[in-house]
């Protein structure tokens, strides 16, 4: 495996590639903190913050076009090869991965409203603390693609068996709830919704930390460990 | 004797290794000019149907070594080449190789376009006629004819035959002296930066070409564009201070090169 080591020989190329990992990095930001204050909102039931999560995907979806348009011009431009050329490609899909790691947000926010009385049903206690391990494995990939670092990847996929563990809690928990009393159908089926979509985030974070994994090494991450099956649970 | 191949990694499905015997194999090449040694023991096989690009920064030895393998450094004083450089299993430095007939078999086409000062039919028909390639005016106007279009360039000269060569575009004056190459029916092709004075549509017209006559003929060439190395070649070696670097596939060297310096020299990055 061959990396990169010093600067190109053309200064404006690194300033190029600088510009589209800050992107990156940015986009990232805004995701990870749709999510963390969906679920603020959900545990709240903060109305007017749910509001604002929705009206603010369209940050990213802006930030993800720019991605897209830098990344482009970019091949066009400068043609990059090896390493440098597995980088663009990288962050033209972690972009669009991550602005569906906002759609998750926007999607839990969209929910927030159709609740009423969730405080007392017990997994929503669960959800907070499986959605802080998801953004935290989309805060960290991030930056292993940042820092091109191989390592810092694989210990976010490591990760991602947590997240799948409070999913089939949650599921299971959640199941319980609903045959007890079918009145709790609708609002369990929501809460499951949004323990889909994080447990979805923790996902996208290990797909992001595979295409972290070739970019800097130029191999690719193939034992992925999978996590239990819910539907055998 | 010392094999100085670059290991190449297996974890991919197609070999780089190729089963059939090498068109061309060196092994453990060194050039000395004077007392610089420019090439450092330098291996590597060369196959038919397939082109060998050969990159690397000014210096590196790349275009030494391509002068090595049809005995083209004879003709510079004070250079000397030790190690072994087969044709088919022949030595091609063994004293009884007709250096004459060898650069027949091997032919090359260089940086700037060289065509004679002669008409384009001479051109084509100068390398058969002193070769006894052709027993009458009848065969060599067919050599000729067949040449030129191996060559791309029938259709645009066939009305002008006689004219000199030099009256043609660079573009087409590379692609006469393409013809002139192929007239003698060698087997390998030796192409050192043969684009490098041309435009890019004359470029990408040699390039064409490139690509129609790998079927027919083992091809090494030597480019400064790595571009072009990537487009035309389906093998790359990099080499570095006379040394080979690094020999594999060319859609491993530009994606995934396993060199440190070949990665920095691709990307942009060599100092």
């Amino acid at each position: 495996m061959a990396t990169t080591s010093s600067g190109h020989t053309i200064k404006a190329f690194d300033q190029d590639l600088d510009r589209l990992r800050a992107l990156i990095s940015e986009m990232g930001g805004l995701a990870e903190h749709a999510i963390r204050e969906s679920m603020r909102c959900l545990v709240q039931r903060d109305l007017d913050g749910a509001a604002k999560i929705v009206e603010d995907d369209k940050k990213l979806d802006a930030l993800e076009i720019e991605t897209e348009k830098r990344a482009v011009q970019l091949i066009a431009l400068r043609a990059p090869m090896a390493a440098d050329l597995r980088d663009v490609v990288a962050s033209m899909k972690i972009s669009s991965v991550v602005e569906r790691i906002g759609d998750y947000a926007k999607n839990i926010a969209k929910r927030v409203p159709l609740l009423e009385e969730v405080s007392n049903i017990e997994p929503l206690s669960l959800m907070p603390e499986m959605a802080k391990i998801a953004t935290q494995m989309v805060h960290d990939v991030l930056n292993a693609f940042v820092e091109r670092d191989a390592e810092a990847a694989v210990r976010v996929i490591e990760r991602d068996k947590a997240v799948d563990d409070f999913y089939n809690s949650i599921f299971r928990t959640l199941l319980t709830y609903m045959m007890e009393n079918p009145n709790n159908i609708g609002q369990s089926t929501h809460l499951l919704f949004i323990a889909k979509n994080v447990e979805r985030v923790g996902d996208h974070a290990t797909n992001i930390a595979e295409m972290v994994y070739y970019a800097a090494t130029g191999d690719y991450y193939v034992d992925r460990p999978r996590g239990a099956d819910p539907l055998k649970a | 004797m010392i094999d100085t191949i670059v290991p190449i990694p297996t974890d991919t499905a197609e070999p780089v290794a190729d089963e059939r015997a090498a068109k061309m194999s060196a092994r453990n090449v060194h050039v000395y000019y004077g007392n610089k040694e420019a090439l450092k023991g330098v291996g590597i096989d060369i196959h038919d149907d397939r082109v060998t690009a050969f990159i690397g920064p000014s210096g590196c030895g790349k275009s030494t070594f391509l002068r090595c393998l049809n005995r083209m450094n004879d003709t510079i004083p004070g250079a000397r080449v030790t190690g072994e450089i087969e044709l088919d299993g022949e030595d091609i430095y063994a004293s009884k190789m007709d250096v004459v007939q060898l650069r027949a078999r091997v032919g090359m086409v260089f940086q700037k376009p060289n065509p004679f000062p002669k008409s384009i039919y001479e051109n084509v028909a100068y390398g058969p006629r002193i070769h006894g390639l052709a027993s009458g005016k009848a065969e060599l106007d067919n050599i000729v004819e067949k040449s030129l279009k191996r060559a791309g360039l029938w259709d645009e000269a066939k009305d002008r035959l006689q004219e000199s060569g030099t009256a043609l575009s660079g573009g087409q004056q590379q692609r006469l002296c393409i013809a002139r190459a192929i007239a003698v029916d060698p087997e390998v092709i030796l192409m050192d930066e043969p684009c490098s004075a041309l435009d890019p549509i004359a470029t990408a017209k040699i390039e064409e070409l490139i690509h129609e006559l790998r079927g027919r003929y083992a091809i090494a060439i030597v480019t400064h564009n790595m571009q072009q190395a990537a487009r035309v070649s389906q093998r790359t070696a990099f080499f570095h201070l006379g040394e080979l670097i690094e020999y594999g596939r060319t859609k491993d060297i530009f994606t995934n090169p396993r060199e440190q310096r070949t990665q920095d020299y691709i990307t942009g990055r060599y100092g």
